[in-house]
């Protein structure tokens, strides 16, 4: 089996930093992997496992060059071969053209891969919007907010469990498909010193817009439909009051009666 | 991208989403009003339409709560293969309804149906979808400003479709006005036959399980989230977070630490990885306030934190605080909130 992993490169957001006039600061923020492509990276690899090692994963990302760090990562975690799509004129894609763009780059690189496995969300843009109009676009049916894999070799099929709001779903994928992975029950797994060997030894081909069938309308910014018109921060909560009367009791009253004030209880 | 006639593009649609019993959702009456207030800005001749893609059972009581909640105009598909919700068809078949009637906005709840066929939709028309919004309103162009949060929620972002159209998006539950229905609104309905392909479907359902809730709701819907973090210290210590929950008609919410414990399951997780919910209260109980932790809940109306860390970051987000232990005061405000509805003859 080929499967394909896509994943993405994001600021930590645990890490942010605002300038004076509220502007967020680009610089000097830690990059990680985004996390729940991280759980792509380790549901592959134990689909991979669970077939006794007949698949080859491919990771990929489309990013700037230092995005390739991403890419280390999840070789060092067990990947087999890397790509890394990257070109000036791809950037301030929105997830229109990071679909094109994306998408693209599979059929022409990888053009008969099995399955591909998506993150739900990246935790930059939080639009889990990548994987389905990736599935779109190569015309592959999909699953979104994926929990678990696991393959069916009698029908050749992926039974993927996914959650939604009132329960859990088993749902039997055809393959060629793409799935979208929640954070999963089990963790993804740390490097070992082997796995980050040969991710250094591993040739990660980068391939641009000169390698790829894309027109230059629908890629990076003027590929995208959608026009970000103003961003601002948040204004941060502000620190409310402590209760403290003293004894339990008296805190419990105080906040109770402070909450129907509110009107958010006992209404 | 290509050109299109943006002058041909009408009317505000919004995408009619049913719950299992055949009711409409919530955030679909919810899109309704909103769209009647951006009708109120663009003027009259923009309709508010709602689109019903459905089986071929009787309809008349979701025509009915459409037209009551705002709906102008219904667009009903109805076809044997949309009984059931596949994201092959309901993405064809939205398709195929924008290429025939080219609506201006198109609306979607951001409920996980929403947001596993609407990507497709708007891939497939190569029109710009924003997701998961919490605010719509017109610009002085008359756009549709789309307000959504990235970054865990740090910071906003206005976002516009200025070329293509439908002007579409994905919009959390539970954030924008209720309507109030006025079901002596009548609305046109109009029934557009349409040919689909069984074929096209290429996945199926093999098992649902139901969650088991033990206060009885989702923290999804819930008004009031008792949530609780690794300062529990076990399991059973989350009974009594129960027992608050269903005394205030609430549900119990948990933070990675504890579902990473194994104390409560993942669909419990509020957060990053976990969900984000904005409900009327929001108690944590011995949970630090890690920004992970924040971006999941710090559009809650009202937040109580109760740590025994007077340092705790979570008290810089919260209305009220209370230092101390989580186990003794809980069980206390369960207690007083009791007696208080005995006192005012609200027990059941
Ligand atoms: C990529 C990534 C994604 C993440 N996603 C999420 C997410 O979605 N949701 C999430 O919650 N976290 C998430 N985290 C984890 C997050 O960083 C914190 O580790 C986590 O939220 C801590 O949970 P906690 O507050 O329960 O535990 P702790 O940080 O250990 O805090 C426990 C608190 O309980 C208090 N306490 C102890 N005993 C008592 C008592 N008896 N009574 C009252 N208070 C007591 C302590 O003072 C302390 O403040 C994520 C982390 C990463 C790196
Ligand atoms: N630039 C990218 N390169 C490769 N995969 C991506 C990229 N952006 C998003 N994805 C994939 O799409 C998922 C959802 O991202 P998003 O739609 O941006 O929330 C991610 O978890 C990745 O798997």
């Amino acid at each position: 089996m080929k499967i394909v992993v896509c994943i993405k490169q994001v600021p930590d957001t645990a890490d942010i930093k605002w300038t004076e006039n509220n502007t967020m600061m680009r610089e000097g923020v830690e990059s990680i992997m985004n996390p729940f492509d991280e759980y792509g990276v380790e549901t592959a690899i134990r689909l991979k496992e669970s077939m006794g090692g007949e698949a080859h994963i491919t990771v990929m990302t489309m990013g700037p060059p230092q995005a390739k760090d991403a890419l280390k990562k999840a070789l060092a975690m067990g990947c087999d071969s890397a790509m890394l799509i990257s070109d000036k004129k791809f950037a301030a894609a929105d997830t229109w053209a990071t679909s094109k763009t994306v998408s693209q780059a599979i059929k022409d690189k990888i053009s008969d891969f099995d399955l591909i496995i998506c993150g739900q969300f990246a935790i930059d843009g939080d639009t889990g919007q990548v994987g389905p109009s990736v599935a779109e676009a190569l015309e592959i049916p999909q699953v979104t907010y994926c929990k678990e894999l696991a393959y069916n070799k009698d029908n050749n099929t992926i039974i993927a469990t996914k959650a939604i709001e009132s329960g859990i779903i088993k749902r039997e994928l055809q393959l060629p498909g793409l799935v979208c992975m929640l954070k999963c029950d089990y963790s993804p797994r740390m490097p070992n010193i082997k796995g980050v060997m040969r991710a250094n030894k591993t040739d990660i081909p980068a391939y641009g817009m000169a390698d790829l069938n894309l027109e230059l309308d629908e890629v990076g910014l003027k590929g995208s439909p959608t026009f970000v018109a103003k961003s601002y921060r948040q204004p941060p909560r502000t620190q409310g009051e402590l209760i403290n009367q003293g004894d339990t009791k008296a805190n419990v009253n105080l906040l109770i009666e402070k909450l129907r004030d509110k009107k958010v209880i006992l209404q | 991208m290509k050109q299109i006639n943006l002058e041909e593009y009408k009317h505000i649609w919004v995408y009619a989403e049913k719950d299992p019993n055949g009711k409409i959702v919530g955030v679909t009456k919810e899109l309704l009003c909103a769209a009647k207030r951006l009708q109120e800005k663009l003027g009259e001749e923009e309709k508010v339409v709602a689109v019903l893609l459905t089986g071929t059972g009787d309809i008349s009581e979701m025509t009915k709560e459409l037209a009551a909640n705002g709906a102008d105009r219904i667009v009903v598909v109805q076809h044997e293969l949309l009984e059931g919700y596949s994201t092959e068809l309901y993405s064809k078949a939205m398709c195929n309804l924008i290429e025939l009637k080219k609506p201006s906005m198109l609306l979607i709840g951001a409920t996980t149906r929403g947001r596993d066929f609407a990507p497709r939709v708007s891939y497939r028309v190569y029109t710009g979808l924003t997701a998961d919004c919490t605010e719509l309103d017109i610009n002085d162009q008359g756009l549709l400003s789309a307000i959504r949060p990235t970054f865990g929620g740090t910071l906003m972002a206005n976002i516009l479709c200025k070329k293509s159209r439908p002007q579409m998006c994905t919009v959390r539950p539970k954030v924008l006005k209720k309507p109030e229905p006025d079901y002596s609104r009548q609305a046109e309905v109009d029934v557009v036959p349409m040919e689909l392909d069984a074929s096209l479907v290429k996945s199926k359902i093999l098992e649902f399980l139901p969650f088991k809730i033990e206060t009885g709701m989702s923290i999804e819907e819930a008004e009031i989230i008792i949530a609780g973090g690794r300062g529990l210290k076990c399991s059973d210590n989350f009974k009594m977070l129960e027992d608050l929950a269903r005394e205030l008609g609430g549900a119990v919410g948990a933070s990675r630490a504890a579902v990473d414990a194994g104390w409560r399951d993942h669909h419990d997780q509020v957060g990053q990885t976990g969900k984000t919910v904005g409900p009327k209260l929001y108690v944590a109980c011995g949970i630090s306030g890690a920004i992970q932790h924040l971006a999941g809940m710090s559009s809650s109306e009202v937040i109580v934190a109760i740590n025994k860390d007077p340092d705790a970051p979570i008290f810089q987000v919260a209305d009220y605080g209370i230092v101390g232990d989580a186990c003794e005061i809980i069980p206390a405000l369960t207690e007083e909130i009791k007696n208080l509805k005995i006192a005012t003859g609200a027990a059941s």
